[in-house]
C-alpha cells in the first residue's frame, strides 16, 4: 500500500520534471527565431529585447536557462510581464483561481446531476424511443463547440428574451465573489454553469448508459434479479454503484483540466476574469512569459489532481493498487 | 449512411466555394466592402448601413437572396461565401490532423509494442508525460510560440498564417490518444495463438508483423478515423476562435464565430450559422465512428445491441 503510493509519487515528480522541461523548450528552443524577440511580444523595443535577455540569461546556455526560468516561475515568482511592463504574472494568476473554481465547481455539481440522470434513464428503457432520444440529444450536446454555445446563451439571455419574465433576473455578463454577494454570484454563474456543463452531460452521459447496459449483463445482477429484487433496485444498487467508477475516475481529470485552464473559452465568451481570461488576454498580445506561466502552472496542478485522484484511487479499491 | 451523405454534401459544397464567390454572392470574401451597395427589390441599399443611434455603422443582415445570403461581417464580406471557404479550410485542417495523428499514432505505438525491451519503455514513458500534458495547454503554447514567428527549422521554412501549423500541432498533441491503445493492442497481439503459431513455425518478425500484426492495428485506425476528425474539428474551431488557428484574412468556421462575436446581438446571423455547420458536421462524424466501431468491433455491437 505505502509501496504503491510512493511509487505513484515518484512517478509524478518525474512527469511534472518532463512537463517543465518540455514547456521551456517549447518558449526557449523552438528553432525559427530569435526567443528574446518571440518572449517581448510583437514589436518590442530594442530596449526591451536587451531587458528580456538580460531577463532570462538568454545568452547563458540552456540548462541555466532552465534553472533561471524555475526560480522566476516558483521560487521568486516575481516573473513580470514585457508588453504589460510591471505586471507580475504568477500573483495576477493565484488571484484568478477562485473565479475558476467558482465556474468549474458549479458546473460539476449540474453535470454530474444531470449526468447520472441521463444515463440510468437512457438504460433503464434501453432500445426505447426515450433512450435514443436522449443519447440523440446527448450526442448533439457533445458536438456543439462551447465558446459557440455560450454566445448563443448570451444571445438569449442578455438580448433576445432579456426584457421577458423568463430571463430578466440574468445580471449583466461579469463576475460577482461570493463572499460580496452569495445571490448575485450564483445569478451571475448559473447560464456558464449549464453552458459548461452541457457538453459533459453528454459525454458522462453516454458512457454511464454504455457501462449500464454492460453492468446488466453480468453474472451478479442475474443473481439480483433471481432473489427478487426489483429493476430499480437493482440498478441504483448494484448496477450503478460498479458503472461509476470509470465515471469517477474520468470526473478526477475533466475537473483538473478544465481549473488548469480548460475552462479558458467559457470564461472568454461569459467575462469571467478567471485563469481562463488571463491566458487569453496573454494570447491576444503574443504575451509568452504569461502564457508560459499559466500553462506552466496549470499543467503542474492536473498533473497533481490525477496523482491525488490515482493514490485515492488505490486506497478505495484494491484491484487497482 | 445518412450521416456519410450529409459529410459528403457538405465537402461539395465546400469544395464549390469559389463558384459560390463568383457566380452567386459575387463579391471578394477577403476583402473589405466598407461602401458598397446592392440592389434589393428594386432599391438600391448600403452593405454598411448606419445605426439608429448615428454611430458607427451595422453590417447588412441576412437578405436571404444570391446575394449576402447570411448577412456582412464588419469588413461588409459575404458570410455566406466565408462560411464555405471557412469550411474548406476546417475541414482541410481536421482531415490533415487526423492523418498525421494516425501515422504517428501508428508508428509509435506499433514499434513501442513490437519491439519491446529499451525502446517499449522510453516510448511509453514519453506517451505517459504528453498524455498528462493537457491538450489545451499544449496547444496553446505550441500555436502561441509559432504564430508569433513563424517556423524555420533547417531548409523548411513555414510561415506563421501557414494551414501547416494548426495541421501539425493538431495531429501531434492527440498522438497519445491513439498510441496508447494501439500499444496495448500490439502488446495482447504478440501474444495472441496466431502470433504464437507464426513463431513456432519460423516465421521471420517482419512477415509477422505485416502478416498478424498490422492487419489488425489497421482496423483499430479505421475506428478511430472519424471520431478523432470529429475531436480535431472541433479542436481547430477553439483554437481559431484564440486566434492562434487560422490567420485571417482567410476564414475557418472558427474565425467566423469570432468575427461574429462582435456582432452577436445586431447580426447573430454571423457567429450562428459557422457553429451550425460545425455542429452538424461534428454529430455526422460521431455517427460515421458509430457506425464504423459497429461494423469492425464486435465487442461493441454487442455492447451497443444489448
Amino acid at each position: 500500500m505505502i509501496l504503491v503510493l510512493i511509487r505513484r509519487f515518484a512517478e509524478m515528480i518525474f512527469v511534472l520534471f518532463s512537463i517543465s522541461v518540455l514547456v521551456f523548450m517549447i518558449f526557449f528552443a523552438t528553432p525559427g527565431a530569435d526567443p528574446a524577440a518571440r518572449l517581448a511580444g510583437r514589436g518590442a523595443s530594442p530596449a526591451t529585447l536587451a531587458a528580456v535577455r538580460h531577463s532570462f540569461g538568454l545568452d547563458k546556455p540552456l540548462p541555466t536557462q532552465y534553472v533561471l526560468m524555475m526560480k522566476h516561475l516558483f521560487i521568486t515568482q516575481d516573473l513580470s510581464s514585457f508588453v504589460n511592463p510591471g505586471e507580475q504574472v504568477v500573483p495576477a494568476l493565484l488571484n484568478a483561481v477562485p473565479v475558476t473554481l467558482s465556474l468549474v465547481f458549479g458546473a460539476a455539481v449540474i453535470w454530474v446531476l444531470f449526468a447520472v440522470f441521463v444515463g440510468v434513464t437512457a438504460a433503464w428503457r434501453r432500445g426505447s424511443f426515450l433512450d435514443r432520444g436522449l443519447m440523440m440529444l446527448s450526442l448533439v450536446g457533445v458536438s456543439m463547440p462551447v465558446f459557440w454555445l455560450g454566445e448563443v446563451a448570451n444571445l438569449i439571455t442578455q438580448a433576445r428574451f432579456h426584457n421577458t419574465w423568463l430571463f430578466s433576473w440574468v445580471p449583466a455578463l461579469g463576475y460577482v465573489p461570493l463572499t460580496q454577494d452569495p445571490l448575485g454570484w450564483f445569478k451571475s454563474l448559473i447560464v456558464p454553469w449549464i453552458v459548461l456543463a452541457v457538453s459533459y452531460i453528454g459525454l458522462y452521459g453516454r458512457v454511464l448508459r454504455a457501462n449500464l447496459v454492460e453492468a446488466m449483463n453480468e453474472d451478479y445482477i442475474r443473481t439480483a434479479r433471481a432473489k427478487g429484487l426489483t429493476e430499480s433496485q437493482i440498478i441504483r444498487r448494484h448496477a450503478l454503484r460498479m458503472s461509476l467508477i470509470t465515471l469517477v475516475s474520468m470526473f478526477g481529470l475533466d475537473f483538473g483540466l478544465l481549473v488548469g485552464g480548460g475552462a479558458l473559452l467559457i470564461e472568454v465568451v461569459s467575462s469571467l476574469p478567471g485563469v481562463g481570461m488571463l491566458t487569453y488576454q496573454a494570447l491576444q498580445n503574443l504575451d509568452l512569459p504569461f502564457i508560459m506561466a499559466s500553462v506552466m502552472y496549470g499543467a503542474i496542478f492536473i498533473v497533481i489532481a490525477n496523482t491525488v485522484v490515482d493514490m485515492l484511487y488505490a486506497v478505495i479499491d484494491p484491484r487497482a493498487r | 449512411m445518412a450521416a456519410a451523405a450529409v459529410l459528403v454534401l457538405i465537402v461539395l459544397a465546400c469544395l464549390a466555394a469559389p463558384l459560390y464567390a463568383t457566380y452567386v454572392s459575387q463579391s471578394d470574401p477577403f476583402g473589405s466592402n466598407l461602401d458598397g451597395s446592392i440592389t434589393l427589390g428594386g432599391q438600391s441599399v448600403d452593405i454598411m448601413q448606419s445605426t439608429d443611434t448615428g454611430f458607427g455603422v451595422t453590417p447588412i443582415g441576412p437578405t436571404w437572396q444570391g446575394q449576402y445570403f447570411l448577412g456582412a461581417d464588419d469588413q461588409g464580406r459575404d458570410v455566406a461565401a466565408r462560411l464555405l471557404y471557412g469550411g474548406r479550410n476546417s475541414l482541410v485542417i481536421a482531415g490533415g490532423a487526423t492523418v498525421i495523428c494516425l501515422f504517428f499514432a501508428a508508428v509509435v505505438g506499433v514499434v513501442a509494442g513490437f519491439s519491446g525491451g529499451m525502446i517499449d519503455t522510453v516510448l511509453a514513458r514519453a506517451l505517459d508525460v504528453l498524455w498528462a500534458f493537457p491538450v489545451y495547454l499544449l496547444a496553446i503554447s505550441l500555436s502561441a510560440v509559432l504564430i508569433s514567428h513563424g517556423l524555420q527549422l533547417g531548409p523548411i521554412t513555414v510561415n506563421a498564417d501557414s494551414l501547416l501549423i494548426p495541421i501539425t500541432i493538431i495531429g501531434i498533441v492527440y498522438v497519445p490518444y491513439v498510441a496508447r491503445p494501439i500499444r496495448g493492442q500490439v502488446l495482447s497481439l504478440a501474444q495472441s495463438e496466431c502470433v504464437l503459431a507464426a513463431r513456432c513455425l519460423g516465421v521471420p518478425r517482419p512477415r509477422i508483423l505485416f502478416r498478424d500484426i498490422l492487419p489488425n492495428v489497421t482496423t483499430t485506425l479505421i475506428v478511430f478515423a472519424p471520431l478523432m476528425m470529429a475531436l480535431n474539428m472541433l479542436t481547430e474551431a477553439a483554437l481559431s476562435f484564440l486566434s492562434i488557428g487560422v490567420q485571417p484574412p482567410a476564414a475557418s468556421w472558427g474565425t467566423i464565430i469570432l468575427d461574429g462575436e462582435g456582432l452577436l446581438y445586431t447580426r447573430p446571423a454571423v457567429a450562428i450559422a459557422p457553429g451550425v455547420a460545425i455542429m452538424i458536421t461534428v454529430v455526422c462524424l460521431n455517427f460515421l465512428g458509430d457506425g464504423v466501431r459497429e461494423a469492425f468491433d464486435p465487442r461493441a455491437k454487442l455492447r451497443v445491441k444489448s
